[in-house]
């Protein structure tokens, strides 16, 4: 479970916090001193953050004898490696477009007016729940729903739909879709639900007084201001989806062809292989999840003008 | 001037509670299948979990490491915020920098270089979940303590505290002990019960490293038996619906560190 979903949740809060300069009260002179204070920390996350991605990065690129090659990235562009990578860019953009199109549907139904208080603290409280309910648990969850004697499975059938005969199975690539947006949901709601706030009354009061109609309220004022916003959330549910790979497990033990599955099946030793491939892959996810990175970053400084 | 809902905000809660309840409900449901008859109601299937000496030995094992991950957290991190607040302002963005790089290195990428790192490390190190595993936790959760830590120290005067108690004669171990952990008390709290949440169901890299903890557990249930599955994965939402209201309560309603909803 401490998967893709914390993370995210973390990283929404993270760029505007980084910003705030404060007066800097040590003079120069005493700055190199100043470092050994955190010195340890430093070190603990060289060593254990630091080195096991540079490993990664220049693992890569060696081969068995040791010598360096680039033929480990070139196996990335092979089957089943090419199929991985595609599947996982599907399923992160399919749960981060749903998710966020769900989530910001039922963020927006919480928070605007005339709905009751109380649903946004049980929205938002529920939501912190849901986007930490990831993992083995939530796999089992959802087996216990639609799997093929699944609660829901079982209620249709007695309906006389038959899921699993039509074609429907949860231990594919759908199935770990609809799972994830278990996570992908929550987390958006609470991305989006201060980006909402934002979204004065007072904006739509003096457009309506202006003879706005709702659309052009939305077309002129409220889409320029959130979109922003949306995009950057949306961007945080890709990479949250990407990263993840214990949900994945839990439904499918292995089965789907996801590149962190890959890599779990890869370290497990179920797959007997060149370990630099394995380090490949890895560093394929790390590409991807950089230029994430530096798409949501510029998003969340321009949308973080508009909250609060 | 009250406004009555509006049917699409209603039409939309519906959605997402139905999305959402209705797997929790399967649990439920399948939890109280009677083992033998599959027919409800019965409360074998927790009877069954709770009697399992695995189940204990697992969820004490993995609430062993939370505590030495939340120890080792915050060892690490009080000192080096408190620290870049007081001597290294300019040195905040770079920090906050390094916590962003766990969400581009996430457990599956990080654990195929620490293995190549450390596995020939000697087995009190690599072998045991208390070295090899609470290492790597640290890692995971560093993001999220530090941001708690970091918005926790930023409400308070560091400057004046740390003047305030040295010029009455405090040395600096008295002044972080005394005058700033008290003060930050709120915001190590919320780091540590969101480490909790993070350890209590950290499955990918206990699972290739193979660790024996209570999602690897949950797991081998999975795979072994339906019903009591359903009940131990319903506990498991129960520890993370503890950590979470826990997180609520200390930051009063108001410092939900979660999502950025401040």
């Amino acid at each position: 479970m401490a998967e893709g979903s914390r993370l995210g949740e973390a990283l929404a809060t993270t760029v505007d916090t980084a910003e705030t300069p404060r007066p800097a009260h040590a003079g120069r002179g005493r700055l190199s001193l100043a470092w050994l204070g955190i010195a340890p920390f430093l070190l603990y996350a060289f060593l254990f953050l630091f080195l096991p991605a540079g490993q990664v990065l220049v693992g890569a690129f060696r081969d068995q004898a040791g010598g360096y090659t680039l033929s480990n990235i070139g196996t990335l562009f092979q089957e089943p490696y090419v199929t991985a990578y595609r599947n996982s860019i599907e399923v992160s953009l399919v749960t981060a477009g749903a998710g966020g199109a769900l989530g910001f549907l039922i963020a927006y139904a919480a928070i605007r007016e005339g709905t009751p208080k109380i649903v946004r603290t049980v929205l938002t409280t529920f939501s912190g729940v849901a986007a930490n309910f990831a993992g083995i648990p939530l796999a089992f969850a959802f087996i216990a729903t639609l799997g093929s004697i699944g609660i829901v499975t079982q209620f249709l059938a007695d309906l006389g739909v038959d899921l699993y005969g039509n074609g429907f199975s949860l231990f594919t690539k759908t199935g770990v879709e609809i799972t994830y947006l278990y996570f992908q949901i929550p987390l958006m709601i609470l991305v989006i639900a201060p980006a909402i706030d934002g979204l004065r009354r007072e904006w739509r009061e003096a457009s309506a007084n202006l003879g706005a109609s709702p659309f052009q309220f939305w077309r002129y004022v409220g889409a320029p201001i959130l979109t922003p916003s949306l995009l950057g959330a949306m961007v945080l549910l890709f990479g949250n989806s990407f990263a993840a790979y214990a949900t994945a497990y839990g439904l499918t033990a292995g089965g789907v062809n996801l590149v962190p599955i890959t890599i779990g099946n890869f370290l497990s030793g179920d797959v007997l292989s060149n370990p630099h491939l394995a380090q490949a892959l890895a560093l394929g996810m790390f590409v991807v999840l950089a230029v994430m990175m530096m798409i949501y970053v510029p998003l969340q400084r321009i949308s973080s003008r508009w909250v609060r | 001037m009250t406004r009555r809902i509006s049917w699409s905000a209603v039409l939309w809660l519906a959605v997402g509670a139905a999305y959402f309840l209705i797997p929790l409900v399967a649990l439920l449901l399948f939890s109280l299948r009677d083992g033998v008859t599959g027919k409800c109601c019965s409360l074998g299937s927790y009877g069954e979990i709770l009697d399992d000496p695995q189940f204990v030995k697992t969820l004490r094992q993995s609430f062993v490491l939370s505590l030495e991950t939340i120890a080792l957290s915050l060892l690490l991190l009080v000192p080096t915020v408190y620290w870049v607040h007081l001597k290294l302002p300019r040195m905040r963005p770079v920090l906050a920098f390094l916590a962003l790089v766990p969400f581009v290195v996430p457990p599956i990428v990080l654990v195929v270089g620490l293995f190549d790192l450390y596995r020939d490390t000697p087995d009190w190190f690599f072998a045991q979940p208390y070295g090899f595993l609470v290492a790597a936790y640290v890692i995971l959760a560093f993001p999220y303590v530090y941001f708690s830590l970091d918005s926790g120290f930023r409400s308070i005067d560091v400057h004046t505290l740390t003047e305030a108690s040295q010029n009455l004669g405090a040395s600096w171990r008295t002044t972080l002990l005394q005058v700033i952990l008290p003060n930050v008390r709120a915001a190590a709290l919320a780091g540590a019960f969101l480490t909790l949440a993070i350890v209590m169901g950290e499955f990918t890299i206990a699972s290739l490293a193979s660790f024996d903890t209570f999602p690897i557990y949950i797991q081998y249930i999975n795979q072994t038996k339906a019903y009591p599955a359903a009940a131990v994965s319903l506990m498991s939402f129960g520890i993370t619906w503890a950590a979470m209201l826990a997180l609520l309560v200390v930051g009063r309603g108001r410092a939900f560190q979660l999502g950025g909803n401040r």
